[in-house]
C-alpha cells in the first residue's frame, strides 16, 4: 500500500535526520582522541610548559582547573542543595515561590560571559578579591548553582510523598524527615546533579577570562588569592593567541579537557542507572 | 531525652537557614542585574545615543556603535535555530515515536555528551576542522564565517531543544494516539497531524530556550565567525565574518582599562544580553509553569 | 466494662474543608478512652479527614479551612503552643497502604523512638521485642530483625507499621483501613491485636468493611457525606440503627 511505503520512507527519514546529530558527535570525539592520544604521555600531564607553551605539558592549567571546580563545589553545594530543600520540602506556593522558579531559571539562561562581567564587578573589583581563583570559583558556583538546584530538587521530589508523612506521624519534624528520609534516598540524584554542575563548570572559560585565568603562568597557585591557568583557557589561548602552535599540544590539550568532562559525565550517569534499579519504590 | 528546647533551636536555626538558601536565587539574580548596572549604566551618559547605536564598533576612535554586534547576535543565532528546529524536533519525534530500543540507547547518551563537550573544545573543532572544510566545499575565502558558527550553535543548542521536545511529545495522551489511529491513519501520520500539532507549546518553549542558549554562547562563536564587526545587511552576508555581543565582551575586556568609556561600553553590552535572554527565558518559563500543589494520603 | 466518664477525645462542631466543598461538616464526636471506636460509612465520607485532624497530619495539607475544637484530655490540640510532634507521639497512627520506611525492620521500629531522643541500646531492645510482640509479629521476624522491611509480606509490613506507632507507646492509636490489603489470617491477627491493646490504649479505627466493624466497636459512628449521621456505643449501631440512611447502609442496601 502507498501509505505504508510513505511511512517505511518517513521513518527511514527520521532516523538518517538523527544519524546527522549523531555523527558530527562522533567525528569530533574521534578527531580529538585520535591526534590528542599521539600529545598525551606522562610529561605532558606532569610538567610545566616551556617555551611559550610549545613544548613541555599542562600542569598548571590541569591542576587550575581541578581547584577551581573544588572552589566550585564547596561553593555551589550547600547553597543548590539548600535552595533545593527549600522549594521541594518547605516552600508553599506563593508568589514568592514562583518568583524563586522564575530567578532560577533566568539564572540558568544568562550567558556565561554575563557571569564573566558580574564576577568582574563583584569579586574581583568592588570586594578586591582580584583575579584570583577564590573570585573565579564563586562565579562559577553561582552559574552552576540554577543546574544543581534543578536536578536537586527533582530527586528530592521524587522520593514518594508518604515517606514524609509516616516521619511525621511518628513524631517527627519537618527537617527529620528529610535529614533521615528524604535527603538520603535523593542522594543519588542528587549526586548525579551536582556532578553535572561541576562538569560544566570545569568547561567554562567565558566566566573565568576576567575572574582568574592567567595567559601564562608556570607555577602551581599557593593561595585562594592567586591566579591560575586553566584548561578550557588554556585551550582557547594556544589555539587563538600563540602563532606557531604545534598542532599535537593542541588536540592534546583539548583531549584532557574533553577526557576529564566525559569521564565526570560517565560517573553521574553509572550513578543514576545503578541507584535506580537498586531502589525500593 | 535531648532537651527540647535545644531540639525546637535547631529545628527553627536550620529551617531559617534552608529559607535564606532558597531566597539567595532571588538575591543573586538582583546581585547580577545591579554589578551589570553599576559598570554598565555610565556609558549612557559618556556616549551620545546616535552613537551607541550607531553601525560602526570602533571603540579606539570612540566609536560604540553596537548595532553591527546585535545584528551579528541575531544573524548567528536565527541562523543556528533555522539549523536546530527541524534537526532537534524530527530526533525527538524519532527517539520519543519511532526509534527501536537500542537506537534510542544509543542516542540518549550520545545527546548527554554532546551537552557536556565546552564551548571552547567545539569552537577549537570548529577552527581546526570545520572551518577549513567550509572555505574549501563552498570556496569561500575563509572558513571563519557566520554560517560557521551558526553551525556549531546549531549543535550546542540541540540538547536542549531535543529534551524539551521529547518532554512535550511525552506529555501528549496517550488516547490522542489511539484516536490517530482508530482512524486508519498510519502512525506516520498521527505522528505529523495529531501528536506533532499536540505537543506545540512544548516545542515552542523548547526552541525558546534554544534560542537563549545560542545568543548566550560564547566562546565558540568567538573562535569560529571571524569576529568582523559589520553590518550583516547583503545577502551574502552569512557567509562572511560576522562579531557577535558575546564575543565582543569576551575579545575585548581583557585589554581595556577599567573604568574607560570602552570598558562601561562592554558592561552596557551585557546589560542588553541579560535582559534578552530574560525575556527569553521568561516567555518560555510561562509556558511550562503549572500548578504545583502537594496532597496527603488519602 | 468500665466506661471511664471523661472521654479521653472530643471532636466539637468541627467544619473542615481542602478545596470549596467541605470534607467536614459539623462533626461533634466523643471518643471514650480504653476502648475501639469505629468511624466507618462510605467512600468520600471523611474519614480519614477526621483520623487526620486528630494527629495534625492535615497540617502538612496546604489550603485547608477548620474550624471547631479537638480536645485530647480536655485540652485543645490547635492552640498555639501546642507541639505538635508531643502531640504525634502521644497518637499515632496507621495508614491504609503498608508503608514500611527504607531500611531494616529494627530502623523501622525504633524511627519514632530515636528521633525522641532514645539511645540507650538495651531500652532499644526492649521496645523493639515489646512493640512486634503487642503487634503480634515478632515470632515471624525475630530472625530477620536486619533484613530491609520492604521484603516482608504485606500482611506483615502492615503489623510492622502497628509496631512502629506502638513503639512510641502513643495514649492514641488511629488506624486507617489497617486491614484492607491484608488475607483473612493477618487480618484475624491484626483484629486480635487491637482486642489486647484497648487495655491500653484508646483506639480509633476506620474498617475496611461493615463486617469488620460489626466485629471490633466497642462505639461506633456512622459518616456520610462529611456528616456524623449518627454514633452509639458498643454494637447497638448494627443491631439497632436509628436513622434510616445508617440502617440501609449496615443492612448493605446501598453504599
Ligand atoms: N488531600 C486532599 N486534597 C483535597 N481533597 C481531599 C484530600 N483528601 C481528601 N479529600 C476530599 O475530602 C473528602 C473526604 O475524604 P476522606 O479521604 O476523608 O474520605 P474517607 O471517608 O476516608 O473515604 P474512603 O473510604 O474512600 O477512604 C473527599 O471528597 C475527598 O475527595
Ligand atoms: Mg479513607
Amino acid at each position: 500500500m502507498k501509505r505504508v511505503l510513505m511511512q517505511r520512507v518517513g521513518f527511514v527519514l527520521l532516523g538518517l535526520l538523527a544519524l546527522v546529530v549523531v555523527l558530527p558527535i562522533l567525528l569530533v570525539i574521534g578527531a580529538i582522541v585520535a591526534r590528542g592520544a599521539q600529545a598525551i604521555n606522562w610529561e605532558f600531564l606532569t610538567a610545566m610548559p616551556r617555551n611559550g607553551m610549545k613544548e613541555g605539558g599542562i600542569l598548571p592549567a590541569l591542576v587550575g582547573t581541578l581547584l577551581l571546580t573544588l572552589g566550585t563545589a564547596v561553593a555551589a553545594i550547600p547553597v543548590g542543595i539548600g535552595g533545593a530543600i527549600y522549594l521541594s520540602e518547605y516552600a508553599r506556593d506563593t508568589w514568592l515561590t514562583r518568583a524563586i522558579r522564575l530567578a532560577i531559571i533566568n539564572l540558568a539562561g544568562i550567558p556565561s560571559v554575563v557571569y564573566g562581567l558580574f564576577g568582574l564587578g563583584l569579586f574581583v573589583l568592588f570586594l578586591q578579591f582580584g583575579t584570583s581563583i577564590l573570585a573565579g570559583s564563586l562565579t562559577l558556583a553561582i552559574m552552576t548553582m540554577p543546574i544543581i538546584i534543578s536536578a536537586a530538587e527533582e530527586a528530592l521530589r521524587s522520593v514518594p510523598t508518604e515517606f514524609r508523612t509516616v516521619s511525621a506521624s511518628l513524631g517527627g519534624t519537618r527537617w527529620q524527615g528529610v535529614r533521615n528520609i528524604v535527603l538520603p534516598q535523593a542522594l543519588p540524584g542528587i549526586i548525579t546533579g551536582v556532578i553535572l554542575g561541576l562538569l560544566r563548570a570545569a568547561g567554562e572559560t567565558a566566566p573565568i577570562l576576567f575572574t582568574v585565568a592567567a595567559f601564562f603562568l608556570p607555577r602551581l597557585p599557593q593561595s585562594p588569592l592567586d591566579q591560575t591557568m586553566a584548561l578550557p583557557y588554556h585551550l582557547y589561548v594556544i589555539s587563538t593567541q600563540v602563532p606557531g602552535m604545534p598542532a599535537d599540544v593542541q588536540y592534546g590539550t583539548a583531549l584532557v579537557l574533553l577526557a576529564l568532562v566525559l569521564s565526570l559525565n560517565l560517573i553521574a550517569s553509572v550513578i543514576r542507572s545503578y541507584f535506580r534499579r537498586r531502589r525500593e519504590w | 531525652m535531648k532537651n527540647k528546647n535545644h531540639l525546637r533551636w535547631s529545628e527553627f536555626l536550620i529551617q531559617t537557614l534552608i529559607r535564606v538558601l532558597g531566597f539567595s536565587s532571588i538575591g543573586f539574580v538582583l546581585l547580577i542585574f545591579l554589578f551589570l548596572l553599576r559598570e554598565g549604566i555610565p556609558v549612557f551618559f559618556q556616549v551620545s545615543p546616535t552613537n551607541l547605536f550607531g553601525t560602526r564598533w570602533y571603540p579606539t576612535f570612540d566609536l560604540f556603535g553596537t548595532l553591527p554586534l546585535i545584528l551579528g547576535s541575531v544573524l548567528v543565532t536565527v541562523t543556528a535555530i533555522v539549523i536546530a528546529v527541524p534537526l532537534g524536533v524530527t530526533t525527538a519525534v524519532f527517539v520519543r515515536e519511532v526509534a527501536p530500543n537500542w537506537a534510542r540507547e544509543v542516542l540518549k547518551p550520545m545527546i548527554e555528551v554532546l551537552a557536556g563537550i565546552p564551548s571552547v573544545v567545539l569552537g577549537f573543532f570548529g577552527m581546526t576542522l570545520l572551518a577549513p572544510f567550509v572555505r574549501e566545499t563552498l570556496g569561500f575565502p575563509t572558513g571563519l564565517t557566520a554560517f560557521t558558527g551558526a553551525l556549531i550553535l546549531a549543535y550546542m543548542a540541540l540538547p536542549t531543544i531535543i529534551s524539551v521536545a521529547e518532554d512535550a511529545l511525552d506529555a501528549v495522551p496517550k488516547s490522542y494516539r489511539d484516536a490517530g489511529l482508530a482512524m486508519g491513519a498510519t502512525q506516520w501520520q498521527t505522528i505529523w497531524r495529531v501528536v506533532v500539532p499536540g505537543a506545540r507549546s512544548g516545542i515552542v518553549t523548547a526552541v525558546m530556550l534554544g534560542m537563549g542558549r545560542a545568543i548566550g554562547e560564547t566562546m565558540a562563536v568567538m573562535m569560529v565567525t571571524g569576529n568582523a564587526a559589520r553590518m550583516p545587511l547583503s545577502l551574502d552576508s552569512i557567509f562572511r565574518p560576522a562579531r557577535t555581543m558575546t564575543a565582543t565582551i569576551a575579545a575585548e575586556m581583557g585589554e581595556v582599562a577599567q573604568g574607560s568609556v570602552h570598558y562601561h561600553a562592554l558592561f552596557g553590552i551585557g546589560i542588553l544580553l541579560f535582559l534578552l535572554t530574560f525575556i527569553i527565558n521568561l516567555a518560555a518559563a510561562t509556558t511550562i509553569f503549572k500548578k504545583r500543589r502537594r496532597g496527603g494520603l488519602r | 466494662m468500665v466506661t471511664d466518664p471523661a472521654p479521653k477525645i472530643r471532636i466539637q462542631d468541627v467544619t473542615y474543608a481542602y478545596d470549596d466543598a467541605a470534607a467536614l461538616r459539623n462533626v461533634t464526636l466523643d471518643i471514650p478512652a480504653h476502648a475501639i471506636t469505629v468511624l466507618f460509612g462510605p467512600a468520600g465520607g471523611g474519614k480519614t479527614t477526621l483520623l487526620r485532624l486528630i494527629n495534625r497530619l492535615n497540617d502538612l495539607v496546604e489550603g485547608t479551612r477548620m474550624s471547631g475544637q479537638i480536645l485530647l484530655d480536655n485540652e485543645d490540640i490547635y492552640a498555639p503552643g501546642v507541639s505538635v510532634t508531643d502531640l504525634r507521639r502521644r497518637v499515632g497512627m496507621v495508614f491504609a497502604l503498608p508503608l514500611p520506611l527504607p531500611g531494616s525492620v529494627r530502623q523501622n521500629v525504633l524511627y519514632g523512638p530515636r528521633l525522641a531522643g532514645l539511645r540507650d541500646q538495651g531500652r532499644a531492645d526492649e521496645i523493639l521485642f515489646r512493640s512486634l510482640n503487642q503487634a503480634a509479629l515478632w515470632e515471624e521476624v525475630k530472625d530477620r530483625l536486619d533484613d530491609s522491611a520492604s521484603a516482608l509480606s504485606g500482611g506483615q509490613q502492615q503489623r510492622l507499621c502497628i509496631a512502629r506507632s506502638l513503639a512510641l507507646e502513643p495514649e492514641v492509636l488511629l488506624l486507617d483501613e489497617p486491614t484492607s490489603g491484608l488475607d483473612p489470617i493477618s487480618t484475624a491477627k491484626v483484629e486480635h491485636s487491637l482486642f489486647e491493646l484497648k487495655k491500653d490504649y484508646t483506639i480509633v479505627i476506620v474498617p475496611h468493611s461493615v463486617q469488620q466493624a460489626a466485629r471490633v466497636a466497642d462505639h461506633a459512628a456512622f459518616f456520610l457525606m462529611g456528616e456524623l449521621i449518627e454514633h452509639q456505643p458498643e454494637k447497638k449501631l448494627f443491631t439497632a440503627p436509628q436513622k434510616k440512611r445508617t440502617e440501609d447502609y449496615v443492612t448493605g442496601r446501598f453504599g
